[in-house]
Order: structure tokens, then C-alpha cells, then sequence
């Protein structure tokens, strides 16, 4: 599915990450500052990359050798940031709009589905700032869904979430994978979330990909007890 | 109550004030978000430029005004083939009030653009939405509160417009004639006292109404603007 080589200098570190994999459900593990969060911007088309190429499900997003950058507007791919992001200006049912209209991507998926598998019902009418975390990032999850993207991208979509709302929207998350045909890229660091969502997961440290594991291996090394 | 000729005055510097904001809008989104958004090699230049209204002699201005649109200016030969003529016509006196209040506009709208979270820009731009599309259904909402802020102030400067009105397009009443110039004509001319009187309550009156509409727009915290 992701086909990715790409190379980096910023002030702060260097990138230079190359991953192959024919997983749908794919996670970038690795500590803070090990590349994941700019390698899956890259993907997105929101950062780019001094050098190198990416393409997904076949398709080049991005390769400075033929000049090809697809701006991010136009990857159909769905982004749930660390921070959820919701436009404080429009209602929770504007914001799951919001994508709507502009992208065909693979599998539709309308509303009514988004809404009740997420849980979402009650939430329509209130704003983004009334939302506890829980509720924003599975509003958030349901936006870049209902933008129908090739792709579904997650940045760390557990993050700064209390336990129980951890558990909650991780549930969510995997009802997603088994229930729509929509592959994921789960960028984390943490590892019950990489066992719960992924089937290959990239080990990245240090701005580079170590090696390249199933989900099966990585949890002998990493036994959930850690997270 | 205010004499016709009074009226006239008042009708005439509303009138001219609210045109003037209308045409220098659009202008003012553009380089406002340009300024927020652009680097581009000589951006201090252009802002220094920007501000000249603000830090020239109102008369110098308007001088610069009369010698580039006036009957025998450049620009103004040009736009008059077009039927377009400012020289001692009310639309000389918006081009002046336009051009004085331009920078207090664009302040304004830099400032609310500025503070507008650029990372749900680029959340939109995840989702499809293009240049276009972001502008209008997320920088502009969230920055709307400034952007009003600024059409008031520049409203209120271009409604006391004096210097460069004057030195460009003179006092032709009914044409010309704005508010702070009538007010300006009956300082010179003897038994203008209960006149001035009048026509001064009238500039405060509209002044504190601007004044209070800026201070309501100012944003407020968690109400839009830097707030995710």
C-alpha cells in the first residue's frame, strides 16, 4: 500500500525514512521526535520533503525526480490530527460536512453510517468547544471519513484523551478497520494502540525506519503491559 | 435641527465614508492576506509604503492625489476615457478618504488574518478545500471580527477626511462638501457660530457611534479568533 522514500533537513533533525509495505493497516511507532508525525504530513502533502518519493495504493504523490506534487487538497486523503483541529466557527454536523463534497474516493460512506459509528447522534447541533476530548477526536475521525479519502491518516489520534475516553475512542477505531474497506496509516507511541489498529507496524527512530515488523512480532517485543 | 445645507453635508461625508470602505476592501483583504501569509523580497517596503498615508501631511497626499488622478494626470487622463473622472466630484473625495483610511484597514485585517490558527487551514486543505475555499469558509469567519473592526475605523477616518479631500477635489457644496469641510468653512466666515455648533454635535455623534461598534468587534478571547 505505501511506498515511501524521502529525505529531510530541518533545523531540528534529519529525516531520511524508506518504507515498503502491502499492509492495509499500517502504523509508524517510534519515541517523540523519531520522524512519525513529518513523515505522515509528507503523506499528506502538508510538508514537503526536500527529496524523494511517496505513493499510495499505486498512486505518486509525490517524487521530486518527475517534478510530481500532488497539493494536499487534491490526495483524498482523510487527516485526524493530534489535536483533532475542528473549525471553532461551525457546529459539530458543519464540521463532519466539511469534506464532504469535495473528493470521489474509493468507498462511499454517507452521514447516517459515519454518525452511528461513531457515535455521534447527540453530538450534531453542539460546537467544537462544548465537546469533551473524546467527543472532538471522534468528531474529527468522522470528518476525514466522510471526505471519502483513499486513505485514512491518524496522528497520534489517542493522544492526550483520559483513560476511559482512550478506551472509548480506541474501540471506535478498530470497529472502523473491521467494518470499512478504507486503509490506515496510525502514526503512535504507543504500542496497545499499534497492536489494536495495525497489521505492519514501521519502527522509526531517530528520523529513520529500523525495520519493518507484523503486528504478531511486535507484540513479543513489546508486550502491551508497556503501554 | 440641521439646516438643508447641513444636512447635505453630513448625508454627503456618510455617503462618501461608506463608499470609500466598500471600494478599499477588497483591496485590503488581498494585501492584508498577502502581508499575513506572503514572504516575498521587499515586503518591508511595501508596508513602509503602505503607512505613507498614515505619516504624510494629509495636503501632501491629497497634492499626490491631484497631480496622478486629477484632469491632467496620468492615471486620470487615462481612467477618463472610461468616464471615470475625480477631479472636483465626490468620487475624488472617496478616492481620498479611500486612500487615507487604507492603511488602518489593512492593519486590521493583517492582524485578524495573523491570528487565525493557520493549522485549521491546513485541516482543510486535508479536506479538500482549495486556496479559494479556505479563504472563505476559514480564514475570513475567523478573522471576520477584526475585519469589521477595520471597516469601522477606516468608516470613522474616512468620514473626518479633511486635508488631502480638500487639496484634492476642493468644497463644492453638494459635491464635495463633506462635513469636516463645511465645519471648516464656517470657522472662517463670521456668524457661523450656531452652524458650527450643530455640525460639530453631528461629527461627535457619529464618531461615538464608530467608536462604540469598534470597541463591540474588538475580539474577544475564545470568541473565534486563536482558538482551535
Amino acid at each position: 500500500m505505501l511506498d515511501l522514500a524521502i529525505a529531510w533537513r530541518t533545523r531540528d533533525f534529519d529525516l531520511d525514512v524508506t518504507i515498503a509495505s502491502t499492509a492495509r493497516h499500517l502504523a509508524l511507532f517510534g519515541p517523540s521526535g523519531s520522524g512519525k508525525t513529518s513523515c505522515l504530513l509528507a503523506i499528506a502533502g502538508l510538508r514537503r520533503p526536500d527529496r524523494g518519493r511517496i505513493a499510495l495504493d499505486g498512486r505518486v504523490l509525490f517524487d521530486t525526480a518527475a517534478g510530481i506534487d500532488v497539493p494536499a487538497a487534491e490526495r483524498g486523503l482523510g487527516v485526524v490530527f493530534q489535536d483533532g483541529r475542528l473549525f471553532p466557527h461551525l457546529r459539530v454536523r458543519d464540521n463532519l460536512a466539511y469534506g464532504r463534497r469535495a473528493r470521489t474516493g474509493s468507498d462511499a460512506i454517507d452521514v447516517d453510517t459515519a454518525v452511528q459509528l461513531l457515535g455521534l447522534a447527540d453530538l450534531l447541533g453542539r460546537w467544537p468547544a462544548s465537546l469533551s476530548g473524546g467527543e472532538a477526536r471522534r468528531v474529527a475521525i468522522g470528518r476525514a471519513l466522510l471526505a471519502r479519502p483513499r486513505a485514512l491518516l491518524l496522528d497520534e489520534p489517542l493522544v492526550g484523551l483520559h483513560r476511559e475516553a482512550r478506551a472509548q475512542v480506541l474501540a471506535y477505531l478498530t470497529r472502523l478497520n473491521a467494518e470499512l474497506a478504507i486503509p490506515t496509516l496510525l502514526v503512535s507511541h504507543q504500542p496497545e494502540e499499534v497492536i489494536a489498529l495495525a497489521q505492519e507496524v514501521v519502527l522509526l527512530d531517530d528520523g529513520a525506519a529500523r525495520d519493518l515488523v507484523t503486528r504478531e512480532q511486535f507484540a513479543r517485543r513489546m508486550p502491551p503491559a508497556h503501554a | 435641527m440641521l439646516t438643508p445645507a447641513e444636512w447635505q453635508a453630513l448625508a454627503l461625508s456618510l455617503r462618501i465614508a461608506l463608499i470609500s470602505v466598500a471600494v478599499a476592501l477588497p483591496f485590503a483583504l488581498a494585501l492584508g492576506y498577502a502581508m499575513s501569509r506572503a514572504r516575498f523580497p521587499g515586503k518591508s517596503l511595501v508596508e513602509a509604503f503602505l503607512n505613507l498615508p498614515l505619516i504624510l501631511p494629509p495636503v501632501v497626499t491629497g497634492y499626490a492625489l491631484l497631480v496622478t488622478f486629477g484632469a491632467r494626470g496620468t492615471a486620470g487622463r487615462w481612467l477618463a476615457e472610461f468616464g471615470i473622472v475625480f477631479s472636483f466630484r465626490w468620487t475624488g473625495a472617496a478616492l481620498a478618504a479611500a486612500v487615507m483610511s487604507f492603511p488602518l484597514l489593512v492593519i486590521s485585517v493583517r492582524a485578524g488574518f495573523d491570528a487565525v490558527d493557520r493549522r485549521l487551514e491546513a485541516a482543510a486543505e486535508s479536506l479538500g478545500a482549495g486556496a479559494w475555499r479556505r479563504f472563505a469558509t476559514v480564514t475570513l469567519p475567523l478573522s471576520l471580527r477584526s475585519v469589521l473592526a477595520g471597516c469601522v475605523l477606516a468608516f470613522a477616518r474616512a468620514f473626518g477626511e479633511f486635508g488631502a479631500t480638500i487639496s484634492f477635489v476642493g468644497s463644492i457644496p453638494g459635491e464635495t462638501r463633506t462635513l469636516s469641510i463645511a465645519i471648516w468653512e464656517l470657522l472662517n466666515q463670521p456668524g457661523g457660530e450656531a452652524g458650527l455648533g450643530r455640525l460639530v454635535w453631528a461629527a461627535f455623534g457619529v464618531a461615538v457611534a464608530a467608536s462604540l461598534a469598534a470597541a463591540l468587534l474588538r475580539p474577544r478571547n475564545g470568541a473565534g479568533e486563536r482558538d482551535a
